[in-house]
């Protein structure tokens, strides 16, 4: 990889499951359009540079960083600041990123709980209850881990954020269009959008860009998929009583689930001016249940067994109170 | 638990008629607790779940919310609305954490500001009894974060 | 003591560190490989309704999460005691085939190939797919971005998406294929047995064929005795998707083969303070530590290991590579490491056989790909093998399928004990007294670890395939005398 004049780009990965990095890969030939324009400064996953050269560059040297992962340990955090002050444009990639992701339900919980669930398992044998600490003293020297923070964050709860791309993971398709740009942007051929905008998906929702039939829905119960016998394909599945999120997920994916069968279950984050995504989630399903009577509508509201983790699978440390209270009040 | 823990009431109060049960409560001299805060809506059915929830984030210790009476919405039917909306509503704080004590849902007809005075006083004494919820504030942008920052906040009567 | 750290290893899921300690002899006294990461899904998933736990637990991977959807289909099938008619276990397996094809074209040509079509002792920069291409043909760069590309076409069609696949359900799947789908995908399936062949060409011409490479692979240097373990069907042939969990012993003999439910009585994990991942072992052998043997608990779980454990492939090209695996490796179990390179090039062949039987099936068509779960929840396990070691996913519920407690045992975690011992193998025999520690040298370290394809398969094509290092050497003052990186 020869120096040259070409802008920098830089991709890293802090508490994340690489799904971003390999729809990154899937844009297939289009990588090649990366490696034209931009010399890879930065990418852990796929080439050798380290921490120590992100250190030992220039501020603002990197033009653009794709930050996908959550913020879950001192070192993720470490590293966001890091990149902050290497990088031009600091774009959220990602839900983790942008809203905490799957990582984030973690906030249910407390870390004690985490530990518990992990070193005390049944199929662990822990019998003095051994837990990793930060510090540990071995005969040769102490070695170090990263410590824990309490709650996963998302990207901009840490660092100032330039633009957030949004998606579980965002589409190859969608990631092309944004390279495209940004490509386009450096030749002077094209401006950025303004700071703060989430590019990469559309404004509406994901019912905009599903094909199923849509009516009015009057819902008398909400079922779980695998206790159907028969599942309309050409019919709205919030109508037939799934609980698709579709009516509170920003649209760019392209309705992948729905056309597959499967309920939308909002990995795309909230559509545009939404501010807490699981809020208008619960005005929506609201909204359809067909019963004015408080007692129908308790029973009708037990078909939904778990509302927290369904309103807020994908956004609740991005959410407006961020976690359950378990997470920092035992 | 403090002694004099001062609970702080959110209390969303449509306008047709619960907001002008607390206008009615006050020019007849009906006292009720300066706890609630009241913020006027249009109607119950207005009420986002975010406002709720930006409630608690923020320092609230409980949230009314009040609206007119089933069947006699100004707008017809959206109090049912936010009849639903508080009942699936109550159900997701609760997962998170939040007493369903801390949120009630209260319809007052215009006419009722001593009933409406009454519900008030008696939601500040329920919350006072849970407890101050101190939802802590996010200290961000300074990395490190060791601890959630909880801010207690004393109401001055 | 001496100190050198290795921070941050990449290309495995999360970040991985490594501490080497040399005595006052310039020896390696003792080596800690420390996972820095937890993300706590065991305990997050508590609370949630089970049919959700393939889209959950899809986000633990996003290079394998194929394997987590169908170790949670499976485990969700068994929560709800139901069997899933044939064609849905026919196109999980078929999208699983699908998924193994790009996985394990991505490991060799990009991660692992590059150490021996170039060579350990090349120089850093041709060391990665580049100098792969640049020497052997930039067909080859087009090939490899067709089989991702094929391979993940196969899992899109049945699962819906790319990258965290959405159609399994408990019971079946949400839908199923059309018959032009189907035609679409057998003919992926003859490309990639093609594919495969030309890739076993070129590691027997580039590899076996050059007599340094073949001393290395033979040689004791990454060579570990220890149990081996793989999944099989009835007839003991090797199977990704479904089947029992076999072991056998370092003189290969079997010790056991279990069923999904009886993984308890079988493996027990360990815990160490200084790491936050834990170290599965037998529980039957005990946990003796980071020791090679018999009478060590530690057991390896990867395409050696599946092979070791197995008494053939299914498809009747695979097997005549199994045969030719064996035969120049003189006998069976195989320990040198490396082979593992050569291993999992048959089972790609296998994959890709695979798709084309299933593709072929005349049931895999079939409107019926879903039954409907008639018993009470109650408790599951279901077990695959991940491209990187067997996985296994155990669920308990309550009686509306809401989970209560959640226990996974994952791919690499089942190597993470001999991925310690291999990497302080190797930094013991190449790091002496008067060693001078280039390049080739970290890289040799390197390998011991990159063999085992670490939960992260890097699919790239044009972007160098190393592990970053850097090596610090330090005075007895602790004072940095000279400092080895490499990249691209």
């Amino acid at each position: 990889m020869s120096t040259n004049a070409k802008p920098k780009f830089a991709m890293y990965w802090a508490a994340s499951c690489g799904g971003c990095e390999i729809a990154v890969l899937n844009i297939g030939e289009k990588i090649l359009d990366v490696d034209a324009n931009f010399e890879v400064a930065f990418w852990p996953v796929a080439m050798d540079a380290k921490y120590k050269d992100v250190e030992a560059m220039p501020d603002k040297s990197i033009l653009l960083t794709l930050f996908n992962g959550g913020m879950r340990n001192k070192e993720n955090e470490e590293i966001a600041h890091l990149l902050r002050r290497k990088s031009q444009i600091l774009v959220a990639f990602g839900s983790c990123a942008t809203e905490g992701c799957i990582p984030g339900l973690a906030n249910f919980s407390n870390l004690d709980d985490i530990f518990k669930a992990a070193y005390d398992s049944v199929s662990t044998v822990n019998p003095d209850h051994i837990r990793p600490v930060p510090n540990f003293e071995m005969p040769e020297g102490v070695i170090h881990i990263p410590e824990m923070n309490p709650i996963l964050k998302t990207l901009d709860q840490v660092v100032d954020v330039d633009y957030y791309m949004p998606g579980c993971p965002p589409e190859s398709h969608q990631i092309a269009a944004v390279i495209d740009l940004v490509i386009q942007v450096i030749h002077g051929e094209a401006t950025l959008p303004p700071k703060g905008a989430t590019i990469g998906a559309g404004i509406s929702t994901v019912c905009d860009d599903c094909p199923r039939t849509r009516n009015v829905k009057t819902i008398k119960e909400f079922k779980r998929i695998q206790l159907m016998s028969q599942i309309d394909d050409k019919l709205c599945l919030l109508e037939q009583g799934i609980p698709c999120n579709g009516p509170a997920t920003r649209q760019g994916c392209g309705a992948l689930c729905p056309q597959a069968g499967a309920q939308c279950i909002g990995c795309y984050g909230p559509a545009e001016g939404v501010v807490d995504y699981g809020s208008r989630l619960i005005a929506a399903f609201a909204s359809v249940i067909d019963s004015n009577d408080p007692d129908e509508i308790d029973r009708i509201l037990d078909g939904i067994p778990d509302p927290a983790g369904q309103f807020y699978r994908f956004s609740l440390a991005g959410s407006l109170l961020r976690s359950g209270k378990t997470a920092w009040d035992k | 638990m403090a002694e004099n823990f001062e609970p702080v009431i959110i209390g969303f109060t449509c306008n047709w008629c619960s907001y002008r049960a607390a206008d009615l409560a006050g020019t007849a001299r009906v006292k009720y607790p300066p706890n609630i805060r009241l913020i006027r809506m249009m109607c119950s059915g207005r009420l986002d779940p975010a406002f709720v929830m930006k409630a608690f984030a923020n320092g609230a210790d409980g949230v009314m919310i009040t609206g007119c009476h089933p069947g006699e919405c100004h707008y017809l039917e959206q109090n049912y609305k936010a009849l639903r909306r508080y009942l699936l509503l109550r159900r997701t704080l609760a997962q998170m954490g939040i007493e369903p004590g801390r949120m009630k849902l209260v319809w007052a007809s215009a006419a009722e500001g001593v009933r409406l005075a009454d519900e008030i006083t008696k939601m500040v004494e329920e919350v006072r009894e849970l407890g101050p919820l101190h939802w802590p504030t996010l200290k961000s942008g300074n990395g490190h974060l060791v601890a959630l920052e909880s801010k207690p906040e004393e109401v001055k009567a | 003591m001496q100190r050198i750290t290795i921070d941050p290893i990449t290309r495995l899921e999360g970040h991985g560190k490594i501490e080497i300690f040399l005595n006052e002899e310039g020896d390696v006294a003792n080596t800690y490989f420390q996972i820095p990461e937890l993300r706590g899904f065991e305990r997050f998933c508590v609370g949630r309704p089970v049919e959700e736990m393939p889209l959950l637990v899809n986000r633990i991977c996003g290079v394998c999460p194929e394997a987590h959807h169908m170790a949670a289909a499976k485990a969700a099938d068994a929560v709800y005691k139901v069997d899933p008619p044939p064609t849905a276990k026919k196109l999980r397996e078929l999208l699983y085939s699908g998924f193994y094809f790009t996985d394990h074209t991505t490991h060799f040509y990009a991660l692992g190939g590059p150490d021996f079509v170039m060579g350990p002792d090349a120089p850093v920069a041709e060391r990665n797919i580049l100098g792969v291409i640049h020497k052997v043909g930039l067909e080859i760069g087009g090939k490899v971005i067709q089989a991702r590309k094929n391979g993940h076409r196969v899992v899109e069609i049945i699962g819906g998406r790319k990258v965290h696949p959405c159609t399994s359900i408990p019971g079946g799947l949400t839908k199923g294929i059309t018959e032009e789908q189907r035609k679409e995908i057998e003919e992926i399936g003859k490309w990639g047995i093609d594919f495969a062949h030309f890739s076993l060409k070129l590691f027997n011409d580039l590899v076996l064929g050059n007599k340094t490479y073949l001393d290395l692979i033979l040689g004791d240097i990454y060579t570990h005795h220890t149990y081996s373990m793989g999944m099989v069907d009835e007839n003991n042939k090797v199977n990704f998707y479904d089947g029992k969990v076999s072991i056998v012993d370092p003189e290969g003999t079997r010790i056991g083969k279990y069923a999904p439910s009886e993984y308890t009585d079988w493996i027990a994990e360990h815990v160490e303070p200084w790491t936050y991942l834990k170290f599965p072992y037998l529980k039957k052998v005990g946990w003796k530590g980071f020791v090679d043997g018999k009478d060590s608990g530690v057991y390896f779980a990867t395409p050696l290991s599946r092979l070791n454990a197995s008494d053939g492939m299914a498809t009747p090209l695979a097997q005549e590579e199994y045969d030719k695996f064996y035969k120049t490796l003189g006998g069976k179990p195989v320990h040198q490491r490396l082979t593992t390179h050569w291993a999992r090039l048959i089972e790609l062949l296998y994959a890709a056989e695979r798709i084309v039987e299933l593709a072929t099936d005349p049931e895999i068509t079939s409107p019926n790909f879903h039954t409907v779960p008639t018993q009470t929840p109650t408790e599951g396990v279901g077990i695959v093998e991940a491209p990187r070691g067997t996985l296994t996913h155990h669920y308990k519920t309550d009686e509306r399928g809401i989970l209560t407690e959640v226990n996974l045992i994952v791919g690499t975690t089942n190597n993470y004990a001999p991925i310690s011992m291999s990497v302080k193998k190797a930094a013991q025999s190449l790091i002496k007294k008067g060693t001078v520690v280039n390049e080739g040298l970290l890289n040799m370290v390197e390998m011991a670890f990159r063999l085992y394809d670490p939960c992260f398969g890097c699919a790239t094509h044009s972007l160098p395939g190393q592990m970053p290092l850097q090596v610090t050497i330090r005075d007895s003052n602790g004072n940095p005398i000279e400092v080895l990186k490499q990249f691209c």
